[in-house]
């Protein structure tokens, strides 16, 4: 039994810890959040590509690190811990990950030397409206390899250089690649509830594509992405639920009501512990999918789905419960509470809501067990 | 990061199952769920196969019967125990609380008496600490151990413990008493070890609410006792009793019974809304989802302690986290499945409900099992105070002489 990560994915974790700390502080993460101008901190962009984090788990041969799904998995829960204002999540987690999953030779050989190197930025394009998508729904389409239709809201739509679009082709969903900076492509920035990660619909109009995966597999790869982006944002989930206790626990110590410590007061010494029971339990779900991705086994759907929903939950309680331990002082904009507040919804709808997620696992273990 | 087994430990696992293959149980028997004793033949029949094998306590040390052996193979062993329909442990209060106690603080031919009944399963030990008047607050112990006045140094003990688990079958027990009123709580403890059938004992097994009896009253009636029966100094007994209790998270352990599969079962063929099975009931479903991703949790979470183990490390704490857990779901488990089967619930017959009342059982032990060992509210004050190192907790008790303490019920 070794259910832990090695001590260099450790040193790797460690290393990206002190480097966020350097480049990300929350002060730097607020230069984004205040300034609507600023989509993203593109010095970070720039300096985690030079890192190689973008390339961590690309193979070599395209230009990454290949180093492997467990390296991407402490990195990302450092970039949580840290709320980095960065499309990572969008360019390494949908659109690599699809890519190294479907993509033909030389779709893999034209986009990922150009993700590793911090060329270009992905985003993945499949919510048109309220509620959630399904084959039944979409309404995108494609037809003679151009698509039209709308997209929102695109997490990254606004800066992306390529898009992931799910659209209908003949009838059947599939998974499309297009190129954001064609005049066929129209972008409105969305006013987002995480303004650190911004969104975007896209209009197409005859936009060009080039189909990723099979003819009418489009829901099933992106249930396929979804999970590995899944296992991902849980680590990011888990780093920003650890940072929101931490957060926690310092100002219990220091702030004083009735002549001691609120530390001292077990109902906030309770709401603590709870904090910590879930997320333990996030993070041993999280590990579990890691091994899951990591080894790409037939485990993975079940892994992720519990992944996404203990972290999801974790990272929600945790950033609610931090807040109201720092009471009226974590209500406003100067304390840095709500940008994981802000977060911790971001990173629970990105791949879809948890509820999404229970109901897919549910189905999952139906199957499994009636087998 | 991997599942498997070191080449040692693969090893180790192999010659358990060789063992266990040619010695465990085979066939279920009737056991006692509640773990009243009915079916304590057969647990000493095993342990006693398992102690002349050397697997009653491996990491034990060889003069005592163990194997010298590392935590991480007893607990390979465990797992492949469990695989059997082994009878239930009745001995692992003895065996790792009060025996270590004993040979903490007894001198050699008392540790030489006694550790190997115990292991073989011969002689069932028993844990007198909590009282009426104190169960989260332990150190608030009133029974009390006062010198015999014939001058022998011999002690005699007066008084009431309760929530004593297997004392009804227990030979010994360790027994923490008030020996000095007058200092603060917890300076004035002493513990003894005792003979469980010695006169003025009585042990009366408590009707638990869930129906079942392994938890017992014992009254103590100026029950005599040597001085060398006691373990630590005359005072010193909180000290001696953080020994014994250091292991208490360990051996009891998280719930068992129906989890998310038994109610994934059960959902299948309940009609629930609108005359569909109730697993298509997207309330229950969610409700699985959550029991199910917290089963997990826990088990990988195991699974992060046992790594801790393989490699000689002391497992992190968050170890801390499985009893309260799995207690909460437990109840919770229970209750859904009875509103699942809506007015029939009512019905805890085992002959027509769902497995044969299971669900039923559950709620009805849960409530014990969030208070036995450490409720939730102590287990949240030990993650709170060790685990994340907030201030313990202000003690007005702590400069009063234990006599002069409020008391109320």
């Amino acid at each position: 039994m070794n259910f832990d990560f090695s001590d260099d994915q450790k040193a790797l974790k460690s290393e990206a810890r002190r480097f966020l700390e350097a480049n990300a502080s929350t002060e730097r993460v607020r230069k984004v959040l205040d300034d609507d101008a600023r989509p993203y901190d593109e010095a970070l962009w720039k300096a985690v590509g030079q890192q190689g984090w973008l390339g961590a788990a690309i193979p070599e041969e395209f230009g990454g690190l290949g180093l492997g799904h467990l390296e991407l998995c402490v990195i990302a829960e450092e970039l949580g811990r840290a709320v980095a204002p960065i499309p990572f999540a969008s360019t390494v987690y949908f659109v690599a990950e699809a890519v190294m999953l479907a993509g033909s030779d030389e779709q893999k050989s034209y986009l990922l030397p150009k993700i590793a190197a911090g060329e270009i930025i992905g985003c993945i394009a499949t919510s048109e409206g309220p509620g959630v998508t399904t084959a039944a729904t979409l309404k995108a389409t494609v037809s003679d390899g151009k698509l039209s239709g709308v997209k929102l809201p695109v997490t990254d739509g606004d800066i992306g250089n390529v898009a992931l679009v799910l659209a209908k082709e003949n009838g059947k969903p599939g998974l499309f690649l297009v190129d954001l900076d064609d005049a066929g492509v129209t972008r409105e920035v969305l006013k987002t509830l995480d303004p650190t990660r911004d969104a975007a619909r896209l209009i197409f109009k005859d936009a060009p594509v080039r189909r990723i995966g099979g003819a009418g597999e489009g829901m099933e790869l992106v249930e396929q992405v979804f999970d590995r982006a899944a296992v991902l944002l849980a680590f990011e989930q888990c780093g920003g639920a650890d940072r929101c206790l931490e957060m926690a626990k310092a100002y219990a110590l220091e702030r004083y009501a009735f002549g001691r410590v609120i530390a001292s007061y077990q109902a906030i010494k309770h709401k603590l512990a709870d904090m910590y029971v879930k997320n333990e339990l996030g993070r041993s779900n999280a590990y579990y999918g890691a091994w899951a991705l990591n080894t790409n086994a037939p485990e993975l759907p079940v892994a992720a789905s519990a992944a996404r929903i203990a972290a999801s939950e974790a990272f929600w309680f945790a950033s609610k419960e931090n807040i109201q331990t720092h009471g009226g002082i974590g209500f406003t904009w100067e304390m840095d509470c709500h940008l994981f507040y802000r977060r911790s919804r971001q990173l629970s709808l990105v791949a879809g809501a948890p509820r999404v997620w229970k109901e897919r696992l549910v189905s999952q273990l139906e199957r499994r067990n009636a087998a | 990061m991997d599942f498997n087994d070191t080449p040692e430990e693969a090893a180790y696992r192999a010659q358990v199952r060789a063992w266990l293959e040619a010695n465990a149980p085979k066939t279920h028997y009737s056991g006692d769920p509640e773990g009243d004793g009915s079916s304590m033949a057969a647990s000493k029949t095993w342990q006693a196969k398992k102690a002349a094998a050397g697997y009653a306590q491996i990491t034990w040390p060889k003069e005592w019967g163990g194997q010298g052996g590392n935590p991480i193979q007893q607990v390979i062993f465990n797992q492949e125990e469990a695989k059997y329909p082994v009878p239930p442990n009745p001995f692992q209060i003895g065996l790792g609380m009060c025996v270590p106690t004993v040979a903490t603080f007894a001198d050699q031919p008392t540790k030489d008496r006694f550790v190997g009944p115990a292991l073989r399963g011969e002689e069932i030990w028993c844990q007198l600490f909590s009282e009426p008047s104190g169960g989260s607050d332990v150190a608030a112990a009133r029974t009390k151990a006062v010198r015999a006045p014939d001058g022998s140094g011999d002690w005699l003990i007066s008084g009431q413990k309760v929530w004593t688990t297997g004392a009804q079958f227990s030979d010994f027990g360790i027994v923490v008493c008030r020996t000095d009123p007058d200092v603060p709580k917890h300076k004035g403890l002493t513990m003894f070890w005792l003979d469980m059938h010695s006169p003025g004992i009585e042990v009366k097994p408590i009707h638990q609410m869930s129906g079942g009896s392994g938890f017992n009253e014992v009254f103590f009636t100026d029950v005599r006792v040597k001085d060398s029966q006691r373990l630590g100094g005359v005072g010193d007994g909180w000290k001696v009793s953080l020994v014994t209790l250091m292991n208490e998270r360990l051996a009891v352990g998280g719930a068992s019974g129906a989890g998310w599969t038994e109610f994934m079962e059960a959902a299948r063929s309940v009609p629930g809304l609108d005359g569909a099975p109730a697993i298509k009931d997207h309330a229950l479903r969610e409700k699985l989802a959550d029991w199910y991703v917290q089963a997990e949790g826990l088990k990988h979470t195991r699974n992060r302690t046992m790594t801790a183990l393989s490699r000689g490390q002391t497992p992190g704490p968050e170890s801390s986290i499985g009893k309260i857990v799995s207690a909460l779901q437990m109840q919770d488990l229970g209750n859904t499945a009875l509103e699942m089967l809506d007015q029939f619930g009512i019905i805890d017959d085992p002959e027509l409900a769902p497995l044969r009342a299971g669900f039923h059982s559950s709620l009805m032990f849960a409530p014990g099992l969030r208070i036995a060992g450490g409720t939730d509210e102590i287990l949240k004050n030990i993650i709170a105070e060790r685990v994340l190192g907030l201030p313990g907790d202000i003690r007005v008790d702590k400069d009063v002489a234990f006599k002069d303490m409020p008391t109320g019920r």
